[in-house]
């Protein structure tokens, strides 16, 4: 509709975009500034990448990072695991005692503050190590526990989303034609849903790696993640190193957000044409 | 197969519920019991600490179930901490302060994210794709860090005050970091795409022919917006909003970094009190009251979204 509101519905958008993309962009840009105040260009030394090289030499951070990244990974493959069986027996199973409780405890660690699932984990890891003894003080183990629990509440929402389009029919056809359960569930439902799958481990991925305050209330004076680093720093101020490290980050998963949207559109046809001739009598 | 196996494989499919499958059994299990174990526990002994008192010792609190001398479980419930929540001001305020900041931050977030959403939805196919994408990747960059771009930008020698500075707005910078702005500015900054989604979806399924026969029969555009987008929207409105408001009572790093010390939010009390204080009962007893605000939220979101799926 053209006329006088799509302008101001242009005007909204260019403004929209721009309060959500200016300050990534700025702080891109003083990554490359020489001068330790960040804000203040310093035109005689700029654009320098003193701050990168500064970065891969900083031990701290580099140690933290790979905390991060080990943790994320298994937070991620062990959440997209309890995930999947939990979106199987949500979207499948409609009946089950304790079904109601069941569908809160799943949904709850989405809406919930951080502060109080910090805590309450907290509080329970505490009560563990003082009944049995486990988990023995608290550090990576405690905070990949924390992180599968609340990340494994998204991965649902998206398997179970993509569990609601497949197609029925194709499983009770293996099924009448003698497959057990579990392989009907390997062979055909399992390949129908990977794209939610995939989706689902870098999306509990990152929620893993970005999280500082369910983080810091489980993690030991061992254990300090990236964001309990970052957070420590910039508290104090803005920092230069940390503008380059998040200049890295948001590159990267740039780069991973084009190339999997790129790719599971591509899936999606793929599988389209695929479903499309097992339906259509061979010509 | 021998008989004792026989008796056991039988024993096992009926835990799964008589003829049932046990794999079945075991999909549900699982989850359920990781579910039960660290999330539905913890919660039991948040509460359970809410009503136990503080002691000098790790853990600093004094059981709540323990055993006399005569062998008789005694339980000793202490109703101090929440009275102390409530008799205190400095909690009531944090409280009031948490859900007015919520509550401001989800009203101009919904002014913003409304339009944009609105040209997202009636964008040309390929803009459409590329537009929704640019609104989903900041969910994927660090919050903390899309935090921390803004301590740059509003520092007393940051771009913002260089260019009031040389427009001669102002004659010295202006102190925007650690006040109430910069917190509003960060929460509707980093909230804005929670909004903006479903509100897109609600507007994408809007039925555009009702628009047309609004305009045929001499409907004003704005008139027609008003008695026909918005009100036909209203489940996306809902739902945007509780995305925004619910996590922004419990905000914890925004008020950190960009409030100043006089910024009283419920997140950063909870936390003052837990890590600052030790005081582990009365840091519970704030988590069961916010928990207690937030439940009635949520279960209407829980609602507005049981409906969209129906829609």
């Amino acid at each position: 509709m053209p006329g006088r509101r799509s302008l101001f519905v242009l005007m909204a958008l260019a403004f929209g975009f721009a309060f959500l993309y200016l300050p990534i962009l700025a702080m891109i840009i003083y990554s490359f500034n020489a001068s330790r105040l960040v804000t203040v260009w310093d035109s005689a030394n700029s654009p320098t990448l003193a701050w990168y090289v500064e970065l891969f030499h900083n031990a701290p951070i580099m140690e933290s990072a790979r905390l991060s990244f080990r943790i994320a990974s298994v937070n991620a493959t062990g959440a997209v695991i309890l995930g999947t069986l939990a979106a199987f027996a949500l979207e499948r199973y409609r009946r089950f005692r304790g079904r109601a409780l069941f569908g809160l405890l799943t949904t709850a660690p989405m809406v919930l503050p951080e502060v109080i699932t910090g805590l309450s984990l907290l509080l329970l890891f505490v009560a563990l190590d003082q009944a049995v003894g486990w988990p023995g003080g608290r550090g990576a183990t405690t905070i990949t526990i924390a992180h599968i629990t609340f990340s494994m509440a998204y991965v649902i929402v998206v398997i179970q989303a993509r569990l609601a389009t497949v197609d029925r029919s194709l499983e009770e056809a293996a099924m009448d034609l003698g497959a057990r359960p579990w392989k009907v569930f390997f062979v055909i439902t399992l390949p129908l849903i990977m794209p939610a799958i995939a989706s689902g481990w870098v999306l509990a991925f990152i929620l893993s790696w970005d999280d500082l305050v369910i983080t810091s209330f489980v993690s030991g004076p061992s254990s300090t993640t990236l964001p309990q680093l970052v957070f420590s720093k910039v508290r104090l101020g803005v920092s230069p190193d940390i503008n380059a490290l998040a200049t890295i980050l948001v590159l990267i998963v740039t780069v991973c957000v084009l190339v999997a949207g790129s790719y599971m559109i591509r899936m999606e046809r793929r599988r389209a044409r695929d479903a499309q001739a097992a339906f259509d009598p061979a010509p | 197969m021998n008989a004792a196996a026989e008796r056991l494989y039988r024993g096992v499919r009926r835990l799964g519920g008589g003829r049932r499958p046990v794999g079945r059994w075991v999909v549900i299990a699982l989850p359920y019991l990781w579910l039960a174990v660290f999330f539905l526990v913890p919660f039991l002994i948040v509460l359970k600490i809410a009503f136990a008192n503080i002691q000098l010792s790790m853990p600093p609190v004094e059981p709540v179930l323990t055993w006399t001398a005569d062998k008789v479980l005694q339980l000793r419930f202490h109703f101090s901490n929440f009275a102390f929540v409530f008799g205190d001001e400095l909690y009531i305020a944090a409280f009031l302060n948490s859900l007015k900041v919520a509550g401001v931050s989800t009203i101009l977030a919904l002014l913003i994210g409304y339009p944009m959403a609105y040209g997202i939805a009636r964008a040309p196919g390929a803009w459409r794709n590329i537009l929704f994408l640019l609104v989903v990747l900041p969910f994927f960059t660090s919050f903390l860090l899309r935090v921390y771009a803004w301590l740059g930008l509003l520092g007393r020698n940051g771009p913002i005050n260089d260019v009031l500075l040389a427009l001669g707005l102002v004659h010295e910078p202006l102190q925007m970091l650690q006040t109430d702005f910069a917190v509003y500015l960060g929460m509707v900054y980093s909230y804005l795409p929670f909004m903006i989604l479903p509100l897109y979806s609600a507007i994408e399924k809007l039925d555009l022919t009702l628009l047309e026969a609004a305009a045929d029969l001499g409907c004003r555009p704005t008139k027609a917006f008003f008695t026909i987008t918005l009100p036909l929207t209203k489940e996306g409105i809902f739902a945007g909003c509780l995305l925004v408001f619910i996590p922004a009572v419990g905000e914890y790093v925004i008020p950190a970094l960009l409030g100043g010390p006089d910024t009283l939010m419920i997140g950063r009390v909870v936390w003052d009190e837990f890590f600052g204080n030790r005081d582990w009962p009365v840091a519970s007893a704030l988590a069961i009251v916010l928990l207690a605000i937030l439940s009635g939220f949520v279960l209407l979101l829980q609602r507005v979204q049981a409906r969209e799926g129906e829609a």
